[in-house]
Formats: C-alpha cells, structure tokens, sequence
C-alpha cells in the first residue's frame, strides 16, 4: 500500500531539552496507526511537529511524496494534513456551524457538502449548529474539533488524545466515530493513553518512551505483547 | 442563524456611521447659526483625531486582543512626519486642503512601517509581549522626537541628533527643534477633515472585520492554536491588523497636531496612550461606537466641568467609575436587552 506519510530520523528541541530523540515511522494510505506512551513520552511533540508547529534539527516529514521540511503551519493544512490538537481547542465564542466554517478557512468554493458530511459523522453537533461552542460539553467540543479538522478535506488526520477525560460511554462514541471515519477510508495517525481502545482500532501502533520509539507492530501484536500487558493494561 | 447575524453586524455599522454623520451635521448647523462656544469650536478637532485613535486602539485591542500600550507612540510619528511634510509643501501646494490630505498619508505610511517594524520581532512571539513593547516604543520614540532636528533649505532636508547641527543655509528653515518640538504650524486641520477621516477609519474597521481577514484575526483572539491548527497565517494577520491600526493613529496624530501652532513631543506620552485605552475599555472592548462616544465624550467631560476648577479630576474620576460599573451591571445589562427585544417584537408586531 501507498505510503503517504513518512517521517525519518527527527530531534526535537524545547530549548535545552531533547524531547524526540530520531524517530522514524510511516503511515500507510486508509491506515489507523497509533502512537501509545505514557505522560511525556514525547507523542503530542511529534504531532506538531509535523503539522508544522515545531521544527525538527534533523531528518525529513515527508507528506503524499512532498518534504515538509520546515513549511510553516498554515501551509500544510490546505496540503491535505489536519491537525486535531490536544485539549479541544475550539473556538469558544464561535458557534458550532462558524467553528466548522473555520475549518474550510484554507479551502475555496462551496462548503455546504462538506457541513452535511460532517454532521453526518456528529450527528449531535447538527442538533447544536447554532450553540456557542463554549457552552458545549467535553465530548461535544472533542466531535467539534474533529469535526472542524474533517471540514478541509484531509488526505490524514491526527487526533492527539480524543478521549482525553471522557466518560468511558463517550470514549466509545469517539472510538466508534474513528472506526466510523476509517471505513470511509480516512488516513488517520491516532495518538492515545487509553492504550487499549486505540490498539483495538489500530492497524498497526508504534510505544513511546521518553522521545524514542521502543516497540512497534500490528494493534493484535502490541495488544498482546507482555510489556505492553505490563505497562500500560494493568497486568 | 447567519443571516441574522450578519445583518445585525451590519445594522450597528450603519448605526455607527449614521451617527457619526449626524453629529457632524448637527454641528455644522450649531456652528452655523452661531450657537456653538468657541471652546467646543476649539474642540473639534481634537475629538476626531481621539476618535480615530480610540477606533484604531480598539482593533488592536478589541479585535486582535492584544494590550498595546504605546498607541501615543504612532500617533507623535504621524504628528512629526506629516506636520513637516505640510510645512516643506506649504510653498509647492497651494491649496491647504490638498496639503493635509498628503501629509496624513504620509503620517500613516511612516506610522505604519513604525508599527511594522516592532511588529516583526513581537508578533511572532506567543505570550503578551506587545504590551511591554510597545510600552517601550512609546517612551523612545517621545525622546528621539525630543532630541531631533530637521531643517530645510536649497541644498535639501537635514537632519541631525541631540543638537543642531543642521547648519542651515540662506533663507533654510528648522522644522523640528528638539525638545521645542514643532513652531509655526499653518493650522490646516479642520473639523471636516476630522470627520472625513473618521469615515475613512471606519470604513477600514469595517471592512477588515467583516473580511475573510477579520474573521481570521478574531479566531487567533479566540483560540490561537486552534486558529493555526485549521490553517491561519497568525503572524500575518496579527500584523495586518496592528500595521493597520498604527497607521490611522499616525493619520490622526497628523490631524491633531495641525490643529494647534505649536507641539512638543511631550504631548504624546504614555498618560495619552493609557487615556486612549482608557476610552477603549470604557466603549467596550471591538465596540468602535463605544469607542467613539467614549472618546468623545471623555475629550469634552473635563472642559464641561471646568466651573467646578478644584475637584474637576474628582468628578472625572468618579464619572469614570460610575461609568464603568454601569456598562458592567449585569442588572443593567439584561434590562437593556429586554429593552432592545420588547423594541424588537414591537416591530415585528407593526
Ligand atoms: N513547550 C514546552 N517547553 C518545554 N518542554 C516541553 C514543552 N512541551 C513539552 N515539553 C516536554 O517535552 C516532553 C514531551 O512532551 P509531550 O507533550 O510531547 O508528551 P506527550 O507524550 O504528549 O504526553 P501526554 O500524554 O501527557 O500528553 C515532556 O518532557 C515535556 O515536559
Ligand atoms: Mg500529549
């Protein structure tokens, strides 16, 4: 299968400190890949970095054939690469249908397609289209998030931790929507603490430590694999 | 839902012009009939150029959402650059009108690369660094302008630092004198002027707000991250934003200085500035009608209360508080909501 994301060989810098220390891996056209560690392991710094936010020192993103190299945030959206950051980062004084709008900010011509698709995917942020987002609840403004990411068309997405203080019946909701997005042959490049819901939908799953990859291989395989059993399943 | 919105957008900004343009026929009219006092007269321009400042302070502000506290800073630029471009032209142009209107643009060009040029290293920053930055600028800029010396005569514009050195030949003239600022200024500046530059401002506001620009500007107010996460240029808008606002208040710092015969660059210090914020907060924060009857307001209050001599800034204060917690009385707030529906069904009803 077709590779569309490559990253090789990054370092990654917050002054002093070495926070991804050369990691490599790629993801494949219509994969769930997901990246599991525990706090600090260095998986959100990996994210945005290649989303742009941050600057690797070393090595090469390569997105659908195209280096990254150091291309400034905004250009890699409307490049087919969404980000959906950690902590829902909506805008909180926009209403749901205006935070979508938001979302196709790099893109040109008729959005409404792209609204009935989203809201297909959310059909609670339909009911709410004109609720200011700040007043949604957590799990809502995740979907909105998602949502917004899924309004410029993206070649892959990457959810940094969607399930991030949810109630285990919104987790699954959440899960099912990946799952859901997946079958429509959507990319997606999941980062997760809820190490096994992630690798349950996983294609494959590479574990963080402390800004190395020190395992990786199908969603089965981890899941089954006794170090991960030990450090991050309880047991 | 959209609709809706847009339209009531809309309508306060036609609110805000037909008011502004009201204002300035009422008067035209007072003044006309002979019924307006020569220290109000003597106020009009001054009003404008404050309007226009609180109007441009309140995008950077209100709209972009950063604290800029050196607004005073663009206005002497303006004030500096565009009174000696009237004063080298009054030979070559003739025609006063014609001469004001390029020295505001040339106060508002050099504003603008002011704004510019502290912009680069600040904006690109996260975390409010514009504050103290600009904080700074307001104070350099007050002693370059104090320590500066600009003449002209046959052999071209000279320029010196700290003393004159301008050496000027037959017939030359010192435009700027250092701490004695700028003398002998033609007054060109009138209240039509102030009020055809409001428009302009608000025509600028306006149209940038309700932009694709504007709407990408309000998302890095609201949520920086995710406003570059969905693929916004925040350095640039941040910049356009401030570029714009730096440059109307260098227009209005023109227009304010060729109002008087004489000014120093003392004038435009940070008391100005914060007086200028002050009328921001007070308007409401990306309310540019706020803004406007607030800096209007504010600008006559203290002559109006001149009789009262001794406890005039007593009862600017307590004006200013009262002022305050009304616009913020939430009681207030929800009885003139009420008030603003009831007007709302009534007309629904007709
Ligand atoms: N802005 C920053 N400045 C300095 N250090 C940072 C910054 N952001 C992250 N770090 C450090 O980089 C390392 C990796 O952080 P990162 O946020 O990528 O971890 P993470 O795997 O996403 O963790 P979590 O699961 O808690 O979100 C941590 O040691 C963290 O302290
Ligand atoms: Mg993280």
């Amino acid at each position: 299968m077709e590779t569309v994301l490559k990253i090789d060989d990054i370092n990654v810098y917050y002054g002093s400190i070495h926070a991804i220390k050369g990691i490599s891996f790629d993801v494949k056209k219509g994969e769930i890949v997901t990246l599991i560690g525990a706090n600090g392991a260095g998986k959100s710094t990996t994210l945005n970095t290649i989303a742009g936010l941050l600057n690797s020192h070393t090595g090469s993103i390569q997105f659908m054939g195209e280096n990254l190299g150091k291309q400034a945030a905004h250009k890699i959206v409307s490049k087919g690469l969404a980000l959906v950051p950690e902590g829902r980062r909506i805008f909180l004084q926009m209403t749901v249908q205006e935070n979508l709008e938001m979302g196709a900010y790099t893109r040109k011509g008729d959005i409404s397609a792209d609204l009935e698709k989203v809201y297909g995917y959310f059909p609670r942020l339909k009911e709410r289209y004109k609720q200011v987002a700040g007043t949604l609840s957590g799990g809502e403004q995740q979907m909105l998030a998602m949502g917004r990411a899924l309004m410029s068309r993206p070649q892959v997405i990457m959810l940094d931790e969607p399930s991030m203080g949810l109630a285990p019946i919104l987790v699954e909701e959440i899960f099912n929507i990946i799952r859901n997005l997946h079958e429509h042959g959507t990319t997606i490049l999941l980062v997760e603490q809820n190490a096994q819901a992630a690798l349950s939908v996983a294609d494959r799953g590479y574990v963080m430590e402390t800004g190395k990859i020190v395992l990786s291989g199908t969603g089965e395989e981890l899941l089954d694999s006794p170090e991960i059993k030990k450090a991050y399943l309880g047991g | 839902m959209k609709n809706i919105k847009w339209s009531k957008t809309t309508r306060k900004n036609f609110l805000t012009y037909g008011l502004v343009i009201l204002a300035y026929v009422v008067m035209q009219i007072l003044g006309g009939a002979g019924l307006v006092s020569s220290s109000l007269k003597g106020m009009l321009v001054p009003i404008c150029a404050y309007v226009v400042m609180a109007v441009s302070l309140n995008l950077t502000v209100g709209v972009m959402g950063e604290l800029s506290l050196g607004h005073a800073g663009f206005m002497s630029v303006g004030a500096f650059c565009g009174t000696s471009t009237a004063i080298i032209l009054q030979d070559s142009i003739s025609s006063a009108p014609l001469r004001l209107a390029i020295s505001l643009v040339v106060a508002a060009i050099f504003a603008a690369i002011a704004g510019f040029l502290i912009g680069i290293p600040v904006l690109r920053l996260r975390g409010d660094y514009l504050a103290i930055v600009t904080l700074a600028f307001g104070e350099i800029i007050k002693s370059v302008f104090n320590n500066l010396y600009l003449g002209v005569d046959s052999r071209g514009l000279h320029i010196s630092l700290l003393s004159d050195r301008t050496n000027l030949g037959e017939g030359g003239k010192l435009i700027i004198g250092g701490p004695m600022g700028i003398g002998g200024i033609q007054k060109i500046s009138t209240f039509t002027a102030g009020f055809v530059l409001i428009i302009i401002t608000l025509v600028v506001v306006f149209n940038l707000v309700n932009s694709r620009a504007g709407r990408a500007i309000m998302a890095i107010r609201d949520n920086r991250i995710a406003a570059e996460s969905v693929g916004v240029n925040v350095t640039k808008y941040k910049m356009m934003a401030f570029v714009i606002s730096a440059s109307l208040a260098g227009a209005a710092g023109a227009l304010f200085a060729m109002n008087y015969s004489t000014f120093v660059a003392n004038k435009f210090d940070f008391n100005t500035s914060i007086l200028v914020l002050v009328f921001v907060v007070l308007g409401g924060q990306g309310n540019m009608l706020g803004s406007i009857i607030a800096a209007a307001a504010l600008t006559i209050l203290p002559e109006a209360l001149r009789e009262y001599a001794d406890y005039r800034m007593l009862v600017y204060a307590i004006i200013l508080i009262l002022v305050m917690l009304a616009t913020n009385n939430p009681k207030l707030k929800s009885w003139m909501d009420r008030l603003k529906s009831s007007h709302k069904k009534v007309k629904e009803v007709a």
